[in-house]
């Protein structure tokens, strides 16, 4: 299936590379024009590197009714979406790619049952705030491995990605340019700053830039606080529950507020997007990622303003469970793409280091 | 929508760059404004789809124009494409309101770009457009609409009554029912009619039925044909077309950019029958692209063959179809249907003719041909190293000359006296400033400035 889809896509890009129209957009079309020829590894890092900010789609003189057929926007998520399915780590769970949307419905209902069991089976005898319902050494126990292998998958996936790609050594430089173009999502600017042609045909729009960095900052945050307390536990013996202006809530509150907008705007606009211009059997995976990082930001929130009430056991087992399965789904569903997504950047800002001698 | 018997101030037959300058400036100054677009909504804007830059007059670096260009450097670089067939003043005036036009055009939603790779010898006089003319027309539609511009897809103008002094009627075919329109004030941005296969072969004899046609299906000059018919002052050579050589194997309409080929200064050109006809490396390639594309038109068949080998396939952009390939000459004359033993006693003699020196692509290097006729008088290297490439070339009609004589505020002049309610905008007059050859975002430049003229002259008539 990905050969298939990477022969569709060289034909497209072949013919970009004789038109150069949508040169100003994105990094994507800079990196065609240096080429001549596209490997199989190419075509896969363009697909990595195209953000589906759609600009070049509404520009394109060839798309249909044309003979040309041009859809670069829908023909690089197709060739992306299959590369990840291909860098799965394990080989057994890549079909989770293509299920998404009915795996992360099946592992999310299984993550808050087994919660709720654990809530209900080891309920400790005393403990504070939330450990009143599960103890700290249960959510440990839980938690650590259910963090540390989906990342172990990811790296895994990571390296094979970087060989299929022919990716080469990287500096410092290389990472944090990779870093920052994500941190302001520059391809998603549409080369001038009025952003892409997302939600609205070729009206251009920052939202869903503005959208994602909610998204992307609120999950850092969320991220952020959750660190901060694991500091504070081990390293200064502080428990939960925590003040509204201690570091674990200073983080997680505007993190929580940010991933709930941040998920809810990009899931509108998702709506509203044309659905043949992205991988359109990923939709639907797509779109349960969204709804359950939404999810877990409103469950967290949800549980915070439910402190001290009868509702909590429940909540608890509610948020509790849409994180494991977040962190358990990471490297089968789009949040693979951030990672994926760092890595086409980083290759491309080697590629420029090293034209630049 | 739309209502015939709504009396818009403003009609506007066309839906390309000028037609829509000519309808944003028409209803930023309060008039009602109805666009009639003949191709359906995929397709609309004309040939301005396909453009990518325009060229604009500036006194300093101005957005992504770098440098200055002058109104006099401007004006020469016409009379050299024009050998002088142009109208001074009309020149002059419309180079001087391109500089004006950069703003004007950023702030109805185009954006721009710096120059692409590739036609770095842009940069300083043509600003291009993020995205190509499609982008540029989308900004636009966006403006008029937002502007209240009523706009309909499929809506061919097919007659303008002519009363002597005015336009009285407008006829048209809406999603092919009849419709008749009485505006106050006409705009006429309806492109010229190489897309009519015909119109060329009256004037070009039935090789015309060969060529192919870069831009839109959609410019059958049908407006152009009525007001003609009607005695509407002319100017340009019926008989000529704008023609570059492309790719042979193009779409018959709207191939567009990617189907140039820029690969025959490195390569030799045969015809049919094998056999050299023109000097491949007479200049660099922008200023002998239109010169081929008539040399093609007057070989047998109206197709030429280029033919490079290994050492040229880099030195030029890339194509839009793959080359043909063979190891040997007799392999690429047998795909390409070329007479075998008539293309290897060319190769061969081309190969033999050609002499020591320094190859240098990018310039002219005077590596020539000796004793062959005809000569190949820069980049001749011999065509030695497999694998040997060939592509077929044919004529792409870009544009026609013949057009409506405007005045310098966008008037259509009628057999006694200008039609006091009709103004042009666009190819359909560029004839008048652009009598021969072209200059690389001219069109788009005539379109802009005659657009948005025709548009307030139209809405100050009208309201």
């Amino acid at each position: 299936m990905l050969a298939e889809m990477t022969a569709e896509a060289r034909r497209q890009v072949e013919i970009c590379n004789a038109c150069r129209y949508c040169e100003g957009y994105c990094s994507v079309f800079p990196a065609i024009h240096r080429q001549r020829v596209f490997s199989d590894a190419e075509i896969t890092q363009l697909a990595n590197l195209c953000h589906n900010c759609r600009g070049c789609y509404y520009a394109c003189q060839y798309t249909e009714p044309h003979q040309f057929a041009l859809n670069v926007p829908q023909a690089l998520a197709d060739v992306r979406q299959a590369s990840w399915r291909d860098c799965a780590w394990p080989r057994a769970f890549a079909d989770a790619f293509e299920r998404s949307g009915v795996v992360i419905a099946v592992v999310l209902t299984l993550a808050i049952t087994l919660l709720f069991a654990l809530v209900q089976a080891l309920q400790p005898a005393s403990g504070e705030g939330f450990y009143t319902y599960m103890s700290h050494g249960v959510m440990v126990t839980l938690f650590a491995p259910a963090f540390l292998a989906p990342l172990f998958a990811i790296a895994m996936g990571l390296r094979t990605y970087w060989r299929a790609v022919g990716g080469g050594s990287l500096t410092i430089g290389d990472l944090w340019s990779a870093c920052r173009a994500a941190g302001t999502m520059t391809n998603l600017s549409g080369g001038h700053g009025d952003g892409c042609n997302f939600e609205d045909e070729d009206r251009y729009s920052n939202s869903r830039r503005w959208f994602h960095q909610a998204t992307l900052y609120g999950f850092l945050l969320c991220f952020a606080s959750t660190s901060a307390g694991t500091v504070l536990h081990y390293g200064f013996g502080q428990e939960a529950p925590y003040g509204l202006f201690s570091l674990p809530k200073l983080f997680g509150v505007p993190g929580g507020l940010l991933l709930c907008a941040g998920t809810a705007g990009l899931a509108w606009l998702k709506l509203k997007a044309d659905r043949a211009l992205g991988a359109q059997r990923a939709w639907n995976g797509e779109m349960a990622f969204v709804l359950l990082l939404f999810f877990v930001g409103a469950s967290g929130l949800v549980l915070y303003a439910a402190t001290g009430t009868s509702a909590v056991p429940a909540l608890l087992a509610l948020h509790l469970g849409a994180v494991l399965a977040f962190f358990l789904l990471t490297p089968y569903s789009k949040m693979a793409h951030g990672f994926y997504r760092l890595a086409a950047l980083a290759k491309d800002a080697a590629e420029a280091r090293h034209r630049a001698g | 929508m739309l209502n015939p018997q709504q009396r818009y101030d403003l009609l506007i037959a066309g839906g390309g760059n000028a037609a829509l300058c000519a309808a944003i400036t028409a209803a930023e100054a309060g008039a009602s404004v109805l666009v009639l677009e003949t191709a359906p909504k995929p397709y609309r804007g004309g040939n301005s789809r396909h453009t990518r830059n325009f060229r604009c007059m500036h006194s300093g670096p101005q957005g992504v124009l770098t440098d200055a260009y002058s109104e006099d450097e401007y004006f020469d670089d016409l009379l050299k494409v024009t050998k002088g067939k142009t109208d001074e003043a009309l020149a002059r005036m419309t180079i001087h309101a391109s500089e004006a036009c950069y703003g004007w055009m950023e702030a109805r939603g185009v954006r721009f770009q710096p120059s692409l790779s590739g036609t770095l010898s842009l940069s300083r006089t043509n600003a291009f457009f993020l995205g190509g003319g499609k982008a540029l027309m989308n900004a636009y539609y966006r403006t008029a609409e937002a502007l209240g511009v009523e706009i309909a897809y499929e809506a061919k103008v097919t007659h303008l009554e002519h009363d002597g002094q005015h336009i009285a009627r407008v006829e048209a075919e809406i999603d092919g029912e009849r419709a008749a329109f009485a505006p106050r004030a006409v705009v006429v941005a309806s492109g010229g009619f190489q897309a009519d296969l015909d119109w060329l072969a009256e004037a070009w004899g039935p090789a015309a039925r060969n060529f192919l046609i870069r831009g839109t299906p959609y410019n059958r000059g049908v407006v152009l044909r009525d007001l003609l018919n009607q005695g509407v002052q002319t100017v340009g050579d019926p008989t000529q077309c704008h023609a570059v050589a492309i790719d042979g194997r193009a779409p018959k309409f709207d191939g567009g950019i990617v189907t140039r080929l820029d690969c025959v200064p490195f390569s030799i050109v045969v015809n049919k029958h094998g056999e050299r006809f023109y000097d491949e490396g007479e200049d660099v390639w922008p200023k002998r692209y239109a010169i081929w594309g008539r040399l093609i038109a007057n070989q047998p068949d109206q197709v030429g063959y280029a033919i490079i080998d290994r050492t040229s396939l880099r030195l030029f952009m890339p194509s839009v179809f793959p080359p043909v390939e063979a190891d040997t000459i007799e392999g690429l004359g047998q795909q390409l249907s070329l007479p075998n033993v008539k293309l290897r006693e060319t190769v061969d003699a081309f190969n033999a003719a050609c002499g020591p020196g320094d190859f240098h692509p990018t310039e002219l290097d005077g590596l020539s041909t000796t004793g062959l006729e005809p000569p190949k008088t820069n980049w001749a290297r011999p065509i030695v190293e497999p694998p040997f490439y060939g592509y077929e070339l044919r004529p792409g009609v870009t544009f026609t000359y013949l057009g409506l004589k405007v005045d310098a505020r966008a008037q259509v002049q009628g057999p006694q006296r200008p039609v006091e309610n009709l103004w042009a905008a666009g190819e359909i007059m560029a004839g008048s400033i652009l009598g021969q050859g072209y200059l690389a975002g001219f069109g788009m430049t005539i379109g802009t400035v005659f657009g948005r003229i025709a548009g307030e002259e139209a809405a100050h008539y009208a309201c």
